[in-house]
């Protein structure tokens, strides 16, 4: 099935390749939306890693994605002075991957120390850690402090955020479904019972962290350049919660479900602008009857495990 | 010296109010097992139910009076329990049987929902006003300590309240109906206890704690704003975490514990602006060591 | 079988991309209709109205000053549309919240330039959200006027950014000067919003120049806005004994501080920015504010004729609430672009643009501006004493 979902991959990008070609004739507006989308299904993707699969309850993604963010801006804010225009993907794509790791090793450092802890513990101790990454950033005079980062050159495209979130959503799922990754579901259904079968709770959990770390560190470096400013206070426990809204309502640990609500929930306050002053009501209110309509995820088209509650 | 002991006042005010709000938490995390993160919202609510209720009240009673003041706080009250449990009628009770997460993000709307809607200028509008003085507010001062009269009623009203609801879940019927839900909710009703209203007087009982705290908070500092909740809950939460959540003493220990860490941080040079890292700092640190918070139970794993 | 259905799914959401990218091609139709007070009409500016886009924290953390800022601004173009408008066309104002989010407002000032298709756009009082708007309207060519951020950095994305109020650097001096020679304070505490900043910023250029001075800092600490505790910070400010403390803050906080520093016997004077000029501080602060020093923008009774105007009209317009500076800042961002539109004889980018960077002693509310080199305004600061409940001038400082 692999080399067919391969297939899919490519197609997709190709898709996205060809769309990018004509983006320069789109509405900016719609376009910016279309990026922050692509971006967003990143951030529920790899949050759905942790969450989803392996159920690990974390409210620190905001965290990571604000270490990727500041490395990769401060990356080609210093390179762009000595490389030739025509690099600048290249300098994106460093700071991609330079951001990414940096998030992973942040990653790392959250997943081994919370081991022990499990379901609201965990959610605190993430969203500990999620605050006190946002408060560094706050008092780092060097990447402009509470005034944040500004003059990042604008980078990313529709692209670049689409083709990042399809190869982050294909990474994880081939990852989740390999041999291997079978582990992280084991973890999530019964951790006693996967330890019994020989699987290390531990290194899933871990891995886990790590990449879904890492791809919330490339979702905030596509971010910085998109946006071109970027702000400690962007990168709050309210954004954690926006990304884990997303995992829950697309349904914990189901790919596609994760990828529709995000796409619904970063388009949907756009088209409730029409309602001004009731808008963030109104998309509160829709939220909780989501909730009572659906509880097991918006978009559960077939359970994609056996378990479930 | 005098300003480290100072500090320790301080700290102990700070920490009581968080010890307040964390109660109601706990306790409602202790019978269903769930984070009502609408608590802090409730919190708003209630100050405001005081600031609209002292006007009419003051008419009955004489203002700036220590009975008129705790008529105001159990109106108050009765609203938000009464509120509280509409809540859980209507977001919290259709999730009952899904799993705790998803009522987490019910809660969550349920929470944005209040926020936005009492920002709103037909509501409480987005600024800040002014709560009154509902009892008068004196200053004690001794050799260079401060010690205001809000603060020492909180500190009082915290233990009271602790020692109130310690009876309430040990000693009466409803409490020991209560534990029971805790304990296996399916096993209880089986024994003849009506979970649903147990469940609805857990709530009722933990948004009337939300209002008391609502109140004292404002009678502390003086104005008050449809976001007052969501710092201060965030806050309260972790001292419920950090104390071990379900726990009541554990709430109460946990908010002072972190009112206490937030002052000495907040009050030191060169570090104060690193105030909310140092508190959850220590607060990961013992969790590391204490994974179910300070007087929390080593739960064994289920099978 | 489920990564194929998996990686389906991922083209098609590209499809459903497609759609909704394409959906800008339409004449607007598409996802939700306009925004604000905005129909979905598509054309230019030709119907005889001059659209202008404005965005603004309606909601969320910073609202109590995004309002007060819309709310200004709102009135400046009901009394312009009343006066028959500018160059006979009637102003459309299309307000944008941007939550008090950081990330919201790039999304909005893309929509006011390519959906809504304004020639202008006003706002924010926050210079961060500011600052992310800035590139957008270069990039397309639309000036930008914000009311309230003081932060040097925001008119630095492009000659098409400007700002009606005076920058960071020029109140820290003016107040930092105030300490030194009015107040003969030889030791000042520092006491800054760490999640702010125009509180830092603030901070930055008063203790540069209050230490250039003479002056010593006898502490620094800091808080985070929206915090309503502040006895920790302040009983070590005590412990310092300073002259005076400097608190570049939001009246919203400092009125607590000023409570809570009275409670603890910190009787000097604290002294603060225009984010204190609201009556809210007063309301809230009651006599704890009294005998604290301020720097703003202009002086309300004292003020000019068109000031007096403004007052009263806001007053009447908003139930007999007092304009606060973000007000009046927000009320002369509007009247800075109307003037400049005048000039430049219609809403050509270029044109207005080059008509706004030659504003020149223009009287607006906040006083008489010239848009200097840099598109910052010149304009004279106040500083002002709380006193019996209202504000006593003190003097008033040229740049």
């Amino acid at each position: 099935m692999i080399p067919g979902a391969k297939r899919w991959l490519v197609i997709a990008v190709i898709l996205i390749a060809i769309i990018s070609a004509f983006s320069k004739q789109f509405n900016s507006y719609y376009l910016s939306i279309a990026i922050d989308v692509g971006i967003n299904i990143i951030l529920a993707v790899s949050l759905n890693l942790i969450m989803g699969h392996t159920g690990q309850f974390s409210l620190g993604h905001a965290g990571f994605m604000a270490v990727g963010s500041y490395t990769a801006a401060s990356f080609t804010i210093a390179c762009t002075k000595h490389v030739p225009e025509s690099a600048a993907p290249f300098l994106l794509l460093g700071g991609l991957i330079l951001g990414g790791l940096l998030a992973a090793l942040c990653g790392l450092a959250v997943g081994v120390p919370t081991l022990r802890l499990r379901g609201d513990y965990l959610a605190i101790v993430t969203l500990g850690f999620g605050e006190i990454i946002r408060v560094v950033f706050q008092n780092m005079e060097a990447v402009g402090a509470a005034s944040g980062l500004s003059g990042i050159p604008n980078h990313t495209n529709f692209f670049w955020a689409w083709s990042t979130a399809a190869i982050a959503a294909y990474a994880i799922a081939a990852l989740v479904n390999s041999t291997y990754g079978r582990g992280f579901i084991a973890v999530h259904d019964d951790e006693i019972a996967a330890s019994a079968m020989g699987i290390n709770p531990t290194r899933y959990k871990v891995t886990a962290f790590v990449v879904g770390a890492f791809f919330a560190g490339v979702a905030g470096a596509l971010y910085a350049h998109h946006k071109q400013t970027i702000n400690p206070t962007g990168f709050d426990f309210m954004k954690s919660f926006e990304i884990v809204v997303m995992v829950i309502l697309g349904g914990m640990g189901r790919t596609v479900g994760v990828i529709i609500a995000a796409i619904l929930l970063t388009i949907l306050p756009e088209m409730l602008r029409a309602v001004a002053d009731y808008r963030m009501i109104i998309y509160s209110l829709l939220i909780i009857i989501i909730m009572m309509a659906r509880p097991q995820g918006l978009f559960t088209l077939r359970s994609n495990k056996g378990a479930n509650t | 010296m005098t300003d480290q002991l100072q500090q320790l006042i301080n700290g102990l005010a700070l920490g009581s109010i968080y010890a307040l709000i964390a109660l109601g938490y706990t306790m409602v995390y202790g019978v269903l097992r769930f984070i009502n993160f609408a608590h802090g919202d409730v919190f708003m609510l209630g100050a405001f139910a005081g600031y609209f209720l002292a006007e009419p009240v003051a008419k009955v009673i004489p203002p700036q009076s220590y009975l008129g003041g705790i008529v105001v706080l159990m109106l108050a009250m009765l609203i938000c329990a009464l509120l509280g449990v509409v809540i859980e009628f209507l977001a919290y009770r259709p999730l009952r049987k899904r799993p705790k997460l998803t009522v987490l993000i019910t809660a969550i709307g349920v929470s944005l929902f209040i926020e936005y809607t009492c920002q709103h200028k037909k509501v409480f509008g987005a600024s800040p006003r002014v709560f009154p003085e509902l009892i008068p507010n004196t200053t004690w001062e001794l050799g260079g300590l401060v010690i205001g009269s809000a603060q020492v009623i909180v500190l009082v009203t915290t233990i009271l309240l602790m020692i109130a609801l310690t009876f309430i879940v040990q000693r009466t019927k409803i409490g020991t109906a209560m534990r029971a839900v805790a304990f296996n909710p399916q096993a209880a009703a089986l024994m003849g206890v009506n979970v649903n209203h147990v469940i609805s007087f857990t709530f009722g009982l933990g948004s009337a704690l939300a209002a008391a705290a609502g109140i004292l908070f404002a009678m502390n500092y003086a104005s008050i704003d449809p976001l007052m909740g969501v710092q201060t809950g965030l806050k309260a939460f972790v001292a419920a975490v950090l104390g071990g959540i379900g726990n009541l003493p554990g709430a109460a220990l946990g908010g002072l514990l972190l009112g206490v860490v937030e002052t000495f941080a907040g009050g030191m040079k060169g570090i104060s602006n690193y105030r909310d890292a140092i508190a959850f700092g220590i607060l990961i640190l013992i969790l590391m060591f204490r994974p179910s918070g300070l007087l929390g139970k080593q739960q064994t794993e289920k099978v | 079988m489920k990564l194929a259905r998996l990686i389906y799914a991922n083209s098609l959401f590209c499809l459903l991309a497609a759609l909704l990218v394409g959906c800008g091609q339409g004449t607007g139709g598409g996802s939700g209709a306009g925004g604000g007070t905005g129909s979905s009409s598509s054309g230019s500016n030709s119907g005889g109205e001059i659209k202008v886009g404005e965005f603004a924290s309606l909601t969320g953390k910073e609202a109590t000053f995004g309002i007060s800022s819309h709310e200004g601004t709102l009135l400046a173009v009901e009394e312009i549309n009343a006066a028959g408008g500018i160059l006979g066309k009637q102003v459309k104002l299309i307000t944008e919240d941007t939550q008090s989010k950081p990330g919201e407002s790039a999304t909005v000032v893309n929509k006011l330039i390519a959906r809504d298709s304004v020639i202008a756009v006003l706002g924010e009082v926050a210079s961060s959200r500011s600052m992310e708007a800035a590139p957008i309207c270069q990039k397309n060519k639309i000036p930008m006027i914000s009311p309230s951020s003081t932060n040097p950095k925001v008119t630095e994305s492009g000659d098409y950014v400007f700002r009606v109020c005076f920058i960071d650097p020029f109140q820290g001096t003016v107040m930092a000067n105030f300490a030194t020679s009015t107040l003969k304070a030889k030791k000042v505490a520092i006491f800054t919003d760490a999640k702010s900043d125009y509180s830092k910023g603030l901070a930055k250029f008063f203790k540069e120049k209050y230490l250039a001075n003479g002056g010593t800092i006898s502490s620094e600490l800091d808080y985070n806005g929206g915090d309503k505790d502040f006895k920790a910070q302040l009983t070590t400010i005590r412990g310092g004994s300073p002259d005076a403390v400097f608190v570049p803050g939001y009246y919203t906080d400092v009125a607590l501080i000023c409570i809570q520093a009275k409670q603890l016997g910190l009787n000097v004077p604290l002294l603060g920015g225009d984010g204190w000029e609201s009556e809210k501080l007063t309301e809230i602060g009651k006599d704890s504010v009294e005998g604290h020093y301020f720097s703003t923008h202009y002086h309300p009774e004292v003020g000019t004729e068109i000031s007096k105007k403004f007052l009263e009209n806001y007053k009447k317009r908003f139930n007999g609430k007092i304009p606060d500076a973000l007000a009046a800042n927000g009320y002369d961002s509007m009247l800075m672009l109307a003037d400049g539109i005048k000039r430049a004889g219609g809403t050509d980018s270029a044109k207005l643009r080059d008509a706004l960077a030659a504003t020149k002693d223009l009287t607006l509310v906040t006083g008489v501006i010239t848009i200097n080199q840099q598109r910052d305004a010149d304009k004279s600061a106040v500083i002002l004493q709380i006193k019996n409940g209202g504000y006593k001038f003190l003097e008033s400082i040229k740049p």
